[in-house]
């Protein structure tokens, strides 16, 4: 995302809407106008200032037209890319690119899914591949596990090493209460789950909830003069490197090389001067893989860097503060959740899971099988 | 211009049909592609010839799938030897006991009805 400015906007109001289980016929609609209420509320504008909507989710084919139609905004700049649950990463680079451009003063990025009460394979059917579908992988986990067997092969990446992912995360979501999980987990728990795709079992996938909530940005103006201190986008990038697993050019290293390289330029900064991680882990694979392509491990050494509890509360490096995709909450299309957690890790709202001292996080979002990857730096006022 | 008379992939099927393990390749990249495509994605170009590939190839990565119902079953991405890679099986040895690195060897697959055919490995050594 070249020519994007660094601190060029600023995210003033975020919101989850009711998550887990919804209400019976409750709208993918429903939840982002639920999340775009709260989270406007979370920064003092109203909705009539609202004249970008960035918006995606698998259950309506044409999201950001149902969207104006239910919140009575024709005029509203609209973008409704959709590649998987960084969607909402790349729509921070679009709403940025946007608000400078002037083509939107304030910018609603949002999300609904009630994946759970309707069925996965209701909520986002998969379309027929005649290259991969007479195989019947099961997707997406497989698409990770035939990744995870690669990084197991070529770095000796250990069960128990993927395992300790999910452990960490729930230890992250024990101190969130919104999280889905409530219960404690171990190492022996996850390997002894119900098998789903090897190496994986179900305690290595992330959850089927429901859920949704918006993200507000506008111009750092602006921002300055509304309740909560903004925070500044720092830097974005996205790469897609393919959509079906089995052309992914390397299964051990994903586009977050690129686009963390986009944004770690644009923000001009470096894996060691990020007080907070939110990395999409719809498996137990994501997160090793993405802390060795985000630079804060080498290639093949995610394993060891997350052992011993070093990601978990009280570790070296706070990764998935808020319980991640593995045990917090996952509607399909998780992206949008990790912008929300960071910006309250970094306005010092994180509660009991609070990372002392947090200025700076990065933020990112994986769409598809390991196909498109999108980056986001966030900070205060204090790095800007 | 006319119409192309055959999509690509109606022509991989019909290869796949008579027992052969179809792909194209791109003589201005000297490049195979696969999956079959109207154009070469490093040129641009609308020239690509069909080869057949000997059917030999290597085990690159592979999962066993657990279904709620039924046996677990092998997936598996096939490095074929001519340089193309792809989705696939390894059948006639339990599916725990594929291996990264297996040599194995292409036959087809007709499940029947309406299904096409479709391409399946099996060990060399078993072969």
């Amino acid at each position: 995302m070249r020519g994007l400015q660094r601190g060029g906007a600023a995210i003033v109001g975020v919101a989850e809407s009711d998550l887990g289980a919804v209400a019976e016929l409750m709208s993918p609609i429903d939840l982002m106008a639920q999340g775009i209420q709260r989270a406007l509320a979370d920064c003092g504008l109203g909705l009539r200032e609202v004249d970008g909507l960035f918006c995606a989710t698998t259950q309506a084919r044409t999201s950001a037209m149902s969207l104006v139609e239910y919140l009575g905004l024709p005029n509203a700049y609209t973008d409704s890319t959709i590649v998987g649950g960084s969607s909402f990463e790349i729509h921070v680079g679009h709403a940025l690119a946007a608000i400078s451009a002037g083509l939107c003063r304030v910018a609603v990025i949002t999300y609904g899914s009630t994946q759970r009460t309707v069925g996965r394979r209701a909520a986002s059917a998969r379309e027929y591949n005649p290259y991969e579908t007479p195989f019947k992988p099961f997707l997406p986990a497989s698409a990770y596990a035939l990744a995870a067997s690669r990084h197991m092969h070529q770095f000796g990446t250990t069960r128990e090493q993927l395992a300790e992912v999910a452990v960490a995360a729930r230890q992250w979501a024990l101190l969130n209460p919104a999280a889905w999980e409530k219960k404690p987990l171990t190492v022996a728990d996850v390997i002894a789950a119900r098998p789903i795709s090897d190496p994986f079992t179900v305690r290595d996938c992330c959850l089927v909830t429901d859920g949704g909530g918006a993200v507000i940005m506008t111009s750092v103006e602006r921002a300055r003069t509304l309740k909560k201190p903004p925070i500044y986008v720092l830097g974005c990038g996205q790469s897609i490197t393919h959509a079906t697993i089995s052309f992914m050019p390397d299964l051990t290293v994903t586009g977050a090389v690129e686009s963390g390289r986009q944004a770690y330029a644009i923000a001009g900064m470096s894996a060691a001067e990020i007080d907070v991680v939110e990395l999409y882990d719809a498996f137990t694979l994501n997160t090793i893989l993405f802390l060795e392509d985000l630079g804060f491990c080498a290639k093949g050494e995610g394993g060891p860097f997350i052992s011993g509890g070093r990601i978990a509360p009280g570790g070296v490096l706070p990764v998935n503060t808020n319980g991640g995709g593995l045990s917090y909450c996952h509607p399909g299309m998780y992206g949008l959740f990790l912008l929300i957690e960071a910006v309250r890790q970094l306005r010092g709202e994180g509660g009991e899971r609070q990372v002392a001292g947090c200025e700076t996080a990065i933020v990112h979002g994986n769409g598809g099988v390991l196909s498109a990857q999108s980056t986001v730096i966030l900070g205060t006022q204090a790095v800007l | 211009m006319e119409n192309a008379p055959a999509s690509p992939l109606a022509t991989y099927l019909a290869h796949l049909e008579q027992g052969r393990l179809a792909y194209q390749f791109s003589p201005e990249a000297d490049a195979p592609v696969f999956f079959p495509r109207v154009i070469c994605p490093k040129t641009g170009s609308a020239n690509l010839e069909w080869r057949i590939s000997t059917g030999l190839g290597t085990v690159h990565a592979t999962t066993v799938v657990h279904p709620q119902q039924g046996g677990p079953y092998n997936v598996a991405l096939i490095d074929v030897d001519e340089g193309f890679r792809m989705m696939s099986r390894v059948e006639d040895v339990p599916p725990e006991q594929v291996r990264i690195g297996m040599r194995v060897q292409f036959r087809v697959h007709r499940p029947g009805g309406d299904e096409p055919p479709c391409p399946v490995f099996t060990p060399v050594e078993a072969a």
